[in-house]
């Protein structure tokens, strides 16, 4: 598809500029471009790709309208954005290490994390932020680009113990690239030669600054070359694109070729759809007729199309999945809502040890809890 | 084999200066743990701007002892990361005053990823850096901001003030399970020897030094403080009779508030002496502690002797931003003599 003829008018940012370089493999309806390999993949792999982005887009609606209910604090949504959270986790050996942002909720998802498990920590409860021993998720980074250098020392440490099996995705947002850290962290991953895959997903936006005024150069994917890295550009909106090229980044990072380069910075090119959070109201920085452009090549409409074409997909599955998605979502939030936090909990994890004088401050809180029960706390004392 | 510890091969303890003693706990960990590395901007061929790191890259390799590019949220940032693969990294900040750019990667992440998992991931590293001033460096090279870290929950905060405390706490921070802030008084870095164990050895995190007992007031300082709050305490004792108890603190976080306290309740009185800006500094947490735990014990208004609330000053002035023993001795006087 031709997306230079898709550009916005004078007023509206391009959604894409030059895309001559963008890896694509489905178009907008989701049929297979002429020329593009369709990775290896077998049924059942792709099913597993599309439930998850069906699950991925219910999840993003009802936390939405579960915020809006005030069931939840503040959520950030992902919708438009779960195509690419999907595939570039399932490129992802159980072994890999993923690094995400405060709106990955499908990536982390589709790397082990339980689902019930995302909604706590929007409930208030931090318990939530507990990851199974098994899982390789860190918590979520709210703090911009923070990740990018703490994820390259995590594929330096794996790659000077000799374990380079092991390959570390960071996500981050368009917004990112603009911080020191992302700098800092890319620049190191070229000199130390990492096995690392930096996705950076632009999804056009940070809050109302648009990728434009974040950055003067043509497309994020080029300031890879800049630390010694490769750059590699995607339509995040394709699962099949994305899903081949973090496929074979996170390969090299593993396994070089004779004079290739482990580390990778991956531009997987979306929109957002939705808000920033739930806190935040688009409609005052953007025009809705820049997303209508966007909305044409929605990645769960292309995945769909794109099954029904290979006959992998029928109604009778799509309704089975619908049906099972929405109860796994509805089964998460009960179990959510039935977690209660313990006010111990605030000084649990410190320290290893708990420092006397921070023992005396739990035991202070204790002694009033007795005193007054737990509904005092929350009252104005007569 | 360091230098140091060649010379004196063979004997139980070396006289060393305090840098030797940090250069020869490093060389210590590093031979017993292999898991231990140290990186930052120039301590590897180049042994570090103070030699902190002499003969370390010669001795373990550049694998563990890693020149990095000149980028201190990057080399805190991936020591987070080195410290989720089991290794133990010991970055160095070439100067506290360069430590800013970091500052995030420590107190939103060093300090917090332990809480942030619910205890699945924790950060072991030391974080080393220079700091103080007194001599006579260009501007941002004499800054003392150890409030900053100790105000940070999930942080250990050490100041060594002996060469024998540096090597130790050294040890037992790089032993700790925490991300530790290693706070090296540089201005007495070379200023005297001391005998230092060629054996490993511990100091504990969690005990302050009683470095000279007295009965009149107690004086609690740390890091390069420590020795004019010595001399002023001599000074007072054979010039006005007046008997100083002297706390070096040696860990600011957690503090050890048993001795802070059972000093006071002796003494009655107590003055603070820290470098660092008075306002919002680690004397008022002091004070404020005395107040809460001993307050009928008290006799004389806690004095503070500290920085200015002004940035260091270039060299022509900073004996007069420091506390020296003049303002040491004439505040331990006026306490004394409320």
């Amino acid at each position: 598809m031709n997306m230079k003829n898709e550009a916005g008018s004078k007023d509206v940012p391009a959604p894409v500029r030059e895309d001559s370089d963008l890896v694509q493999i489905l178009d907008a309806e989701g049929n297979v471009l002429p020329q593009a390999s369709v990775p290896d993949i077998s049924d059942r792999q792709l099913l597993e790709l599309y439930e998850t982005i069906k699950l991925a887009r219910h999840f993003d609606q009802r936390a939405i309208s579960f915020q809006r209910q005030g069931r939840l604090a503040t959520y950030a949504p992902m919708t438009g954005q779960e195509g690419s959270q999907v595939a570039t986790s399932l490129a992802l050996a159980e072994q890999d290490w993923l690094f995400p942002t405060y709106r990955e909720h499908a990536a982390k998802y589709a790397h082990g994390m339980e689902l019930a498990s995302l909604f706590e920590p929007l409930r208030g409860h931090q318990e939530g932020y507990a990851i199974p021993e098994d899982v390789n998720v860190m918590p979520e980074y709210i703090p911009i680009a923070t990740q990018v250098p703490q994820a390259m020392g995590m594929a330096w440490g794996h790659k000077l113990q000799g374990k380079t099996d092991t390959a570390v995705m960071c996500h981050l947002g368009d917004g990112a690239t603009s911080e020191g850290d992302f700098h800092e962290g890319l620049n190191f991953a070229g000199v130390f030669d990492v096995p690392a895959v930096f996705v950076c997903n632009n999804n056009q936006w940070a809050i109302s600054v648009p990728r434009e005024r974040q950055t003067a150069s043509e497309t994020i994917a080029e300031k890879a070359q800049a630390y010694g890295l490769d750059g590699v550009r995607v339509d995040g909106l394709d699962p099949l694109a994305v899903y081949k090229v973090a496929s074979e980044a996170l390969e090299k990072a593993r396994n070089p070729g004779p004079g290739e380069l482990r580390p990778t910075l991956i531009e997987s090119v979306q929109y957002r759809f939705g808000a920033h959070t739930t806190a935040d109201d688009p409609s005052v920085y953007r025009d809705e007729s820049e997303e209508e452009v966007w909305r044409d090549r929605d990645p769960v409409d292309r995945i769909e199309t794109y099954l029904y074409n290979e006959g992998i997909l029928d109604s009778d599955l799509e309704s089975e999945i619908q049906d099972s998605v929405e109860q796994e979502v509805s089964e998460a939030i009960e179990t959510a809502e039935q977690t209660a936090a313990s006010p111990d909990n605030i000084v649990e994890y410190v320290y290893e040890d708990v420092p006397a004088r921070l023992e005396q401050q739990r035991d202070e809180l204790n002694r009033l809890r007795e005193k007054y029960d737990d509904g005092a706390f929350s009252e104005v004392l007569e | 084999m360091s230098s140091t510890a060649s010379t004196q091969s063979g004997q139980n303890a070396q006289s060393l200066t305090l840098v030797e003693a940090i250069q020869d706990g490093l060389y210590t960990e590093m031979s017993q743990d292999d898991s231990v590395v140290v990186l930052g901007e120039d301590v590897g061929k180049n042994g570090g701007v103070f030699r902190a790191t002499d003969q370390l890259y010669e001795e373990f390799g550049e694998d563990r002892v890693i020149d990095t590019p000149l980028a201190e949220a990057g080399i805190v940032g991936a020591s987070i990361g080195l410290a989720q693969t089991g290794m133990k990294p010991v970055p160095e900040m070439q100067f506290m005053g360069f430590m800013y750019p970091a500052f995030d990667q420590i107190v939103s992440h060093a300090a917090r990823l332990r809480s942030r998992s619910q205890g699945q991931y924790s950060v072991p590293m030391v974080i080393r850096a220079p700091y103080g001033g007194g001599i006579r460096a260009p501007e941002h090279h004499s800054e003392s901001k150890e409030a900053f870290f100790v105000h940070e929950p999930g942080l250990k905060v050490v100041s060594p003030s002996t060469p024998y405390d540096a090597k130790g706490l050294l040890a037992a921070s790089i032993h700790d399970p925490d991300p530790v802030i290693f706070l090296e008084p540089k201005l007495i870095y070379r200023a005297f020897r001391d005998d230092v164990p060629t054996k490993p050895y511990e100091v504990s995190l969690s005990e302050a030094a009683v470095r000279r007992e007295g009965s009149d007031i107690s004086v609690y300082t740390w890091g390069a403080m420590t020795r004019p709050v010595l001399i002023a305490a001599e000074n007072l004792s054979q010039s006005h009779g007046i008997d100083v108890e002297v706390i070096d603190l040696r860990t600011l976080s957690p503090l050890d508030i048993e001795t802070i306290t059972d000093s006071f309740k002796k003494t009655g009185r107590a003055a603070i002496v820290h470098e660092a800006p008075k306002t919002g500094g680690l004397g008022a947490e002091i004070a404020t502690t005395i107040q809460e735990e001993a307050l009928v014990h008290q006799e004389a208004p806690i004095k503070r002797i500290a920085g200015f609330d002004a940035p260091m000053p270039l060299h022509s002035l900073e004996d007069y931003y420091l506390p020296q023993a003049v303002r040491i001795q004439d505040g331990i006087r006026e306490t004394v003599d409320f």
